[in-house]
């Protein structure tokens, strides 16, 4: 196992810590603090994360991934932290969306009457932002239980902030849900334990069997995972939950939480059951799930009227590429396109990660502005909030996967290696998955093409807010600039293997 | 500084950062507006010639590339073929500004509209760049996304409506493209416009993929290109304001389409070994079909845009046709439309932009006697009529003349009788309009739209002068090594195929 060089230190604390122990600290701080020492305090935390966060990239770029334990315990005793290039990808794109998210929510929420809101937002947001960066260090099954626990109550929690009867049925849903699947998860490593009384992923990796009641486990574990990642058929809590929570908090949810699970499922998949237990046909039920979630997401997008529900549904069809990870994998001889594939799903999974953050931000613009989000409130805003317009225009070019974004270099390499790997009927996911996302995001644009003079627009927003979508939605383009990076990080040597083929 | 790097570069940014600043300027500030689009304008026109100088006195290669870490490189490289559409797209760019500042005065939204009317050039200079198929790819996805909001600048039900026509047909093109692109690159990695016979080297067992790539990449161009059955878009999208059809049917949305198809059959797969796989036949039976429902189409059309815009579907297929006949001068006379017919058809369309900005004429039953009353602008559009139709000494001729020549010596003599035809049908919907124009009287009074000192805006009428003039010229002196049909032979000469 590849133990990197030793990390950036600050006294005893290395930067992997501090990326857990400040959003916790900010946390409990802005639970304290009265509002605008609690603002302070959410927006320096976010700061300090976000750039130990670049400090952690920049090591793990230069010296390779490698595995910590907290104070020094080692396993099976300890707790043990692994970073790796998927680990870093997932921390950096967390750090920025939350960095951002964070600086428009700190506008957002400076109207009187949301005061209330921003009381509870600051603290279950950090705490959440805590969760999710454990979740990607996380280096034992159980912990990943503990860890998606702390992420889906505060991410439900969060879903129910703005306290409206349909925010609460929404997050009531999303909550019993997230609690369901993490039983079975729960179970899954009970299982799991009893047949190898091992915790720690790569141990487990090692001495795993096709047995049933590894198969069992990896079965409840998946199912599990996959709901909370909102794959056609468990998607039905998404749309409300993300639909009806604020701005910020759509962002967040439907940016990042849903990649927290997405993470943890290839974490299962290909380190603690890399090289037994799966069988093909379950790989290919995946991606048939996720063919079929592409298709139909897009389509629910298509037909909704009001703009959060579209974008809502956007991510359960670009959720959907995601999974066509596993069937290609899985079912491709050849070692190159393997990693071709799996470099492009956590493309996707970024590029969708930004684009889909600023959208949503960029609905709460318009919301603040007009007072709805009804698709006909979109017109004379191009005059009004032409930033508005904008991050939409070019947060849908990455949806979809126009050149040269980043959702285009994640299509381009899917579509690369389901055509390598012959199994041409995935290739209906990149083509009329994209011809679906065109149609509603230009059912969202042309809006703001017309003019009405009836109605005279709208409220001013702030600088910042529209700033903060806009950027988001910048990365989401220039990363497609920036794909040998990612490329690189992801081909580090990473504690993944993948049956048949050399690590990717 | 080295200019074979960033040449190609500023050409690009001349309108892109143009388009860029001028979605940020006030609607009010007019002057500011036009100044930087032409400063922009003009800038790209210097930059092609001296360009042209260096490449072809010179020999000076310019070449831009950089990794995309995707397996292939973003290329923009000039060959004479990119140069020939860049002179054509720079120069007919300055004069549809000029023209649009004359057409939009005092219309709302004019800085969305130059915003993107800009951006259109830039992806149309990217598309004449572009050194592989990926490039290409890239602006040519961004040109539909950057048209669109040309489409639909009148915001009329009607315009959204073609608007939204248009989209569909473009991205199912784009996504056509895309899986063609994709495909190609699977089979034989990244290939360069500079290296054909890549294709001809695979094995015998790629034939049949070969094959279908090629008709996925056709269908996904000939969108664009307006190949029928694909072309239903074009029509439709006349309800856009005059410079706009005409900047879309001259070089933009058409001409990206049509030089696509010549890319892949010369620079792709290679005209010889796509005529090998028997590919050409079909395309070439697809083009005249093109050519002659365009022309009967056009035949029942009473207003004069979509007469114009069902013209262009024919016209632009000559270029589809001639290459795809395998003999020299198909090669010359494919590649010497592309710039002949932009200059003729861009004046057809400002012209019937003056009747109707005018007058308010759109109707072709309106136009009786307009020769009397606006015949500067009869005389020109009379003159572009003449050169669709193919008369000596017009640009249209040429085209002809090289077309039909290139089908004795391809042994397609069938061609010839499309040829014929379509000049015949040319001549059946074109000749009517000049006969009302200048032979019948007019059936009323005359509506003043806007009044002017000449018949009309001078801004409106310079435009077309010069390109009518271009259109004369190219005719008159297409003998000259600098002519369009002189670049055209060279290219030709360049690729290996003429003599």
């Amino acid at each position: 196992m590849p133990v990197g060089a030793p990390p950036e230190r600050y006294g005893n604390i290395t930067v992997p810590e501090l990326l857990i122990l400040i959003p916790f600290t900010g946390a409990i701080l802005c639970f304290l603090f009265p509002e605008v020492l609690r603002r302070l305090t959410g927006l320096l935390s976010a700061a300090l994360i976000f750039s130990n966060s670049a400090i952690l990239t920049r090591s793990i770029f230069q010296d390779g991934a490698r595995r910590l334990h907290l104070g020094g315990w080692t396993e099976p005793l300890g707790i043990g932290m692994s970073i790796d290039g998927l680990s870093i990808l997932f921390i950096l794109l967390t750090a920025v969306v939350g960095l951002l998210v964070s600086i428009y929510s700190a506008s957002f929420f400076s109207a009187a009457q949301e005061q209330v809101l921003a009381r509870h937002f600051w603290p279950l947001w950090l705490f959440l932002w805590g969760a999710l960066n454990s979740l990607f260090f996380v280096s034992d099954i159980f912990n990943a239980y503990v860890v998606m626990e702390l992420v889906g109550i505060s991410a439900a929690a969060l879903a129910a902030l703005s306290g409206t009867s349909a925010s609460l049925t929404a997050a009531l849903r999303y909550f019993l849900l997230t609690m369901a699947g993490s039983m079975a998860f729960l179970l899954g490593v009970g299982f799991i334990y009893a047949r190898t009384g091992l915790l720690d992923m790569y141990l487990v990796g090692t001495v795993a069997d096709g047995g049933p009641l590894m198969a069992m486990a990896l079965g409840l574990m998946t199912v599990a995972l996959i709901m909370k990642t909102a794959l056609f058929p468990f998607h039905f809590w998404l749309p409300p939950a993300h639909g009806e929570a604020p701005a910020p908090v759509s962002a967040i949810l439907s940016g990042l939480v849903i990649k927290g699970s997405f993470y943890l499922l290839l974490r299962i998949w290909f380190t603690v059951f890399q090289n037994s237990t799966v069988t093909t046909h379950a790989a290919a039920l995946i991606g048939l799930l996720g063919l079929i979630a592409v298709i139909w997401g897009s389509y629910q997008a298509i037909i909704q009227t009001r703009l959060k529900l579209i974008i809502a549904y956007s991510s359960i069809g670009q959720v959907g590429y995601l999974f066509l990870l596993f069937p290609l994998i899985f079912m491709t001889p050849d070692p190159a396109w393997k990693t071709e594939a799996w470099t492009a799903c956590i493309f996707q999974a970024i590029s969708h990660g930004l684009a889909k953050a600023a959208l949503f931000l960029a609905a709460g613009n318009l919301i603040q502005a007009s007072g709805t989000d009804d698709l006909r409130s979109m017109r004379n805003i191009a005059d009004k909030l032409p930033m508005t317009t904008f991050t939409l225009a070019l947060a849908g070019v990455s949806l979809m996967g126009l050149p040269p974004s980043g959702g285009f270099v994640a299509k381009w390499m899917l579509l690369q290696s389901i055509l390598a790997s012959g199994q041409w009927w995935l290739a209906a996911a990149p083509i009329l998955g994209g011809l679906l996302t065109a149609a509603y995001v230009f059912k969202i644009l042309s809006q703001s093409f017309v003019s009405d003079d009836k109605k005279s627009c709208c409220g001013n927003v702030s600088f910042v807010m529209e700033k903060s979508a806009l950027l988001l939605a910048l990365f989401s383009i220039l990363i497609g600039f920036r794909a040998n990076e990612v490329i690189f990080l992801l081909s580090e040597p990473v504690f993944f293997i993948i049956p048949g083929g050399q690590s990717p | 500084m080295n200019l074979n790097f960033w040449l190609p570069i500023l050409m690009l940014s001349s309108s892109f950062f143009t388009g860029l600043i001028i979605f940020f300027l006030k609607e009010e500030s007019t002057a500011l507006r036009t100044t930087l689009n032409l400063a922009g304008s003009i800038f790209k026109v210097f930059a092609v010639h001296f360009m042209a100088y260096r490449l072809l006195v010179l020999d000076n290669i310019h070449q831009v590339s950089f990794s995309m870490g995707l397996g292939f490189d973003f290329v923009l490289r000039v060959d004479f073929l990119s140069l020939m559409f860049l002179a054509l797209s720079s120069n007919l760019w300055l004069v549809t500004t000029i023209y649009s500042v004359g057409y939009l005065e005092g219309s709302p939204n004019r800085s969305r509209f130059f915003g993107f009317f800009s951006l259109c050039v830039t992806a149309s200079t990217g598309i004449a760049l572009a050194g592989n198929l990926i490039t290409f790819f890239i602006f040519y996805e961004f040109l539909t996304l950057v048209t669109y909001p040309l489409v639909v600048h009148r915001e009329t039900r009607e315009a959204l409506e073609a608007g939204r026509t248009y989209l569909w047909y473009t991205i199912l093109g784009g996504a056509l493209l895309f899986l063609g692109v994709v495909w190609l690159q699977v089979i034989t990695g990244p290939l360069d416009f500079v290296d054909t016979g890549a294709l001809e080297a695979l094995g015998r067992e790629y034939h049949v993929s070969l094959c279908i790539i090629f008709l996925i990449l056709v269908m996904g161009l000939g969108v664009k290109a307006a190949l029928v059955p694909l072309h239903g878009w074009l029509p439709v999208a006349m309800v856009a304001p005059a410079p706009v059809s005409a900047l879309l049917h001259a070089v933009a949305v058409v001409k990206a389409g049509a030089f696509g198809i010549v890319r892949v059959v010369f620079d792709v797969f290679g005209r010889d070994f796509a005529g090998f796989l028997g590919l050409l036949g079909p395309l070439a039976v697809a083009a005249s079909f093109t050519i002659i429902f365009g022309s009967l189409r056009a035949l029942s059309q009473t207003d004069l845009k979509k007469r114009l815009a069902y013209s262009t579907v024919s016209q632009v297929s000559y270029i589809t046709l001639g290459t795809a006949v395998i003999a020299y001068f198909s090669a010359v006379g494919a590649i010497v439309h592309l710039v002949h017919q932009g200059i003729m058809k861009i004046t057809l369309f400002f012209c019937a932009g003056n009747f109707a900005e005018t007058l308010g004429l759109h109707n072709i039953r309106d136009l009786r006697g307009v020769g009397r009353r606006m015949p500067l602008t009869a005389i020109m559009f009379t003159l572009a009529v003449f050169g669709m139709i193919g008369t000596p000494p017009m640009a249209g001729f040429i085209s002809k003349w090289y077309l039909g020549l290139g089908a004795l010596e391809g042994g397609s003599a069938w061609i010839l009788v499309i040829l014929v035809v379509s000049s015949l049908l040319n001549s059946a919907y074109f000749l009517p309009i000049v006969y009302s124009m200048w032979f019948e009287l007019p059936s009323g009074q005359w509506k003043t739209i806007r009044t002017s000192r000449f018949e009309a805006p001078l801004m409106l009428l310079v435009p077309p002068m010069f390109t009518v003039g271009a259109a004369v010229f190219a005719g008159l002196f297409a003998g000259s090594n600098w002519s369009p049909l002189g670049l055209a032979r060279q290219i030709a000469f360049g690729m290996g195929i003429y003599p």
